[in-house]
């Protein structure tokens, strides 16, 4: 080939190319406009708009005020004159983080029992789908209806009361209106409503675990228990990781049941991180803190991630 | 080792245990599925009941009378109608553009390539991380300037145009061989024509999962339109339903019966396709 063939060649190779890119972009342009629009702008925006003071109103009321904001939901001049303790107990901040961390620590591993028990309940049984379905339900219906429906029955003369009752337990008091159970109702919930969703995660890897590794196992002696904590467990790993990840962050952006149930309260007792964003930005209209309080929020979701995704080479490795 | 191999031959053998072992798993989990289905049942049953009725001591489970005409009071008392209307639109119109858009854009990042599509891909992902109430009061301030607020539409715009749905496709085209795309530009397909004709009809199955996970999340969805809708006319199931029971927080009977009126489409929708949602789930392994 001579060389301005050459040229020629690559010539119309980049027209090629280039068309290609154009089509390329008319396959993804619906998409991304609307994603560029309403997603990617106001994740940008809300980094920013933490950095600023602006009550609502007019645009032109918007001050540069730099980390005022976080100073302000940390509390800092206050907690530095009377400890970490004060924080905790009395700061907004404090109290949310202190209630999201509760529920979570207490809900993923209850909701990874319920799970796993279910799945291994189910796996290999006749009637499975019928079960599954079942199960499953409670993750597919509407928030406020079962929301409302949970906060009758744990009222104070409510059905759950009255079966405790039966059963001899001294205990009559409104579990939402209480603020030791308030949090508990809301626990409660989570884990009836979500347990049917990991549980489908759970059944697909134990469907995955190679039937030669039971064999083995049974040949080798081991009795029923047995296989489950050498072989099953182990083998599990990688989803109970992966679910684990998946749970705390949304248990990190738990608000919809507290909202219905509890409504942050009694007192601040049920205060999560969304649910205090929410104040800050439609209630209160401060809109500068609540942006602050949404990037803790945004700063701890995307640490857990970083974690799966470190970990998933781990994982793939083993 | 060879008497590991008979006892396991007489565990095998035994029929007497297993069947014992069986049942004890069934009476479990119909004890479990019990608890799991109490608060249906108990939404049924105070619905059926006067309001004075439902925390009466001792609890009935089923009521002296049924008392069926709570369910013509509610759809008197609350606009239940316009608020299916509503919803409904919300969730057709968010499905029918959820699905085109992404598995357009799924298209392109799975089987052409251009310039740049690693890095816009990452940041679709890098979104899906991002939980929406980081970023859901500069969005709603932005709705707002643009007029969208308490209109429909928002919540339409809110939710057409996820990451999650353009990642799940483009999972999903991938396990389509090249070869086929290969094969059909040879032939003289164009790329629009591929997508139409070749991609479309073999993904049924992610569509499927793609729209129930839409349809239902769209419906179910109370913190978007709590803060987007405030007039009646514009409200969804889930508000509208929150607003009836704020302002009659002791009629107990109706709350549940208009409670029950709102998980039935979403149910149906669910009983009926539930094999496409649940084995979506374990495949794709991501929250809707």
């Amino acid at each position: 080939m001579s060389q301005a063939e050459v040229k020629k060649v690559r010539h119309r190779m980049g027209k090629l190319e280039r068309k290609n890119t154009l089509v390329a972009y008319s396959f993804l342009a619906p998409n991304f406009i609307g994603f560029a629009v309403f997603t990617l702008v106001p994740v940008i925006c809300a980094v920013l708009l933490s950095l600023f003071e602006w009550n609502g109103g007019d645009i032109s009321k918007l001050k540069f005020v730099g980390l005022e904001n976080y100073a302000t939901i940390f509390a800092t001049k206050k907690v530095a004159e009377k400890g970490i303790e004060y924080f905790f107990n009395r700061v907004d901040l404090g109290i949310a983080l202190k209630n999201t961390v509760y529920y979570t620590v207490v809900t993923v591993p209850l909701t990874i029992v319920c799970a796993l028990a279910l799945a291994l309940l189910l796996n290999k049984i006749k009637g499975a789908v019928f079960f599954r379905t079942v199960f499953f339900f409670p993750y597919v219906s509407s928030m406020v209806a079962i929301c409302v429906c949970w906060s009758f029955m744990l009222m104070k003369d409510g059905p759950i009361n009255q079966i405790i009752m039966a059963l001899g337990i001294n205990f009559n008091k409104g579990w939402t209106a209480d603020s030791t159970m308030a949090i508990w109702s809301i626990i409660l919930v989570s884990v009836w409503r979500n347990m049917g969703y990991y549980m489908v995660l759970y059944l697909a890897a134990l469907q995955g675990i190679p039937r030669e590794l039971m064999e083995a196992a049974t040949v080798d002696g081991a009795n029923k228990w047995q296989q489950f904590l050498h072989v099953t467990l182990p083998q599990l790993k990688p989803t109970t990781f992966f679910v684990s990840v998946m749970m705390v962050i949304s248990c990190f952006k738990i608000y919809d049941v507290v909202a219905i149930m509890t409504d942050g309260g009694p007192g601040r007792a049920t205060k999560m991180l969304v649910t205090y964003i929410y104040d800050e930005a439609f209630v209160k209209v401060r809109y500068g803190q609540a942006s602050a309080i949404a990037m803790i929020l945004l700063i701890i979701v995307l640490a857990v991630t970083m974690i799966q995704f470190s970990s998933e080479k781990k994982f793939s490795n083993d | 080792m060879e008497a590991a191999v008979h006892s396991r031959e007489i565990r095998k053998d035994n029929p007497t245990l297993r069947k014992i072992l069986r049942t004890v798993i069934w009476i479990l989990l119909i004890l479990l599925s019990a608890f799991t289905l109490i608060p249906f049942v108990w939404m049924v049953s105070s619905s059926l009941k006067l309001d004075r009725e439902v925390f009466a001591f001792p609890m009935r489970w089923i009521p002296e009378t049924f008392h069926w005409e709570n369910y013509s009071l509610i759809w008197q008392r609350v606009p239940l109608v316009t608020y299916f209307k509503n919803t409904a639109f919300i969730a057709v119109v968010v499905t029918v553009l959820q699905t085109l858009t992404s598995s357009f854009a799924a298209y392109a990042f799975a089987k052409l390539s251009f310039r740049g599509r690693d890095a816009l891909f990452l940041c679709y992902i890098g979104t899906i991380a991002v939980p929406w109430q980081a970023y859901m009061l500069p969005q709603f301030i932005m709705m707002r300037s643009m007029g969208l607020y308490d209109t429909l539409w928002a919540m339409v715009v809110l939710q057409a145009f996820s990451a999650f749905g353009v990642f799940l496709m483009r999972q999903f085209y991938r396990s389509i061989p090249s070869e086929l795309c290969e094969a059909a530009r040879l032939d003289g397909l164009s790329e629009y024509g591929i997508w139409a004709r070749i991609m479309l009809p073999l993904s049924k199955a992610a569509i499927a999962t793609l729209v129930i996970f839409t349809f239902v999340s769209t419906w179910n969805d109370y913190m978007g339109p709590m803060i987007y809708l405030t007039r009646d006319i514009n409200k969804t199931v889930q508000v509208g339903l929150r607003r009836f029971i704020q302002e009659n927080s002791s009629d107990y009977h109706l709350i549940m019966a208009a409670s029950l009126c709102s998980l039935l489409p979403v149910s149906v929708v669910f009983l009926c396709l539930q094999r496409y949602f649940i084995e979506g789930i374990a495949t794709s392994g991501l929250k809707g």
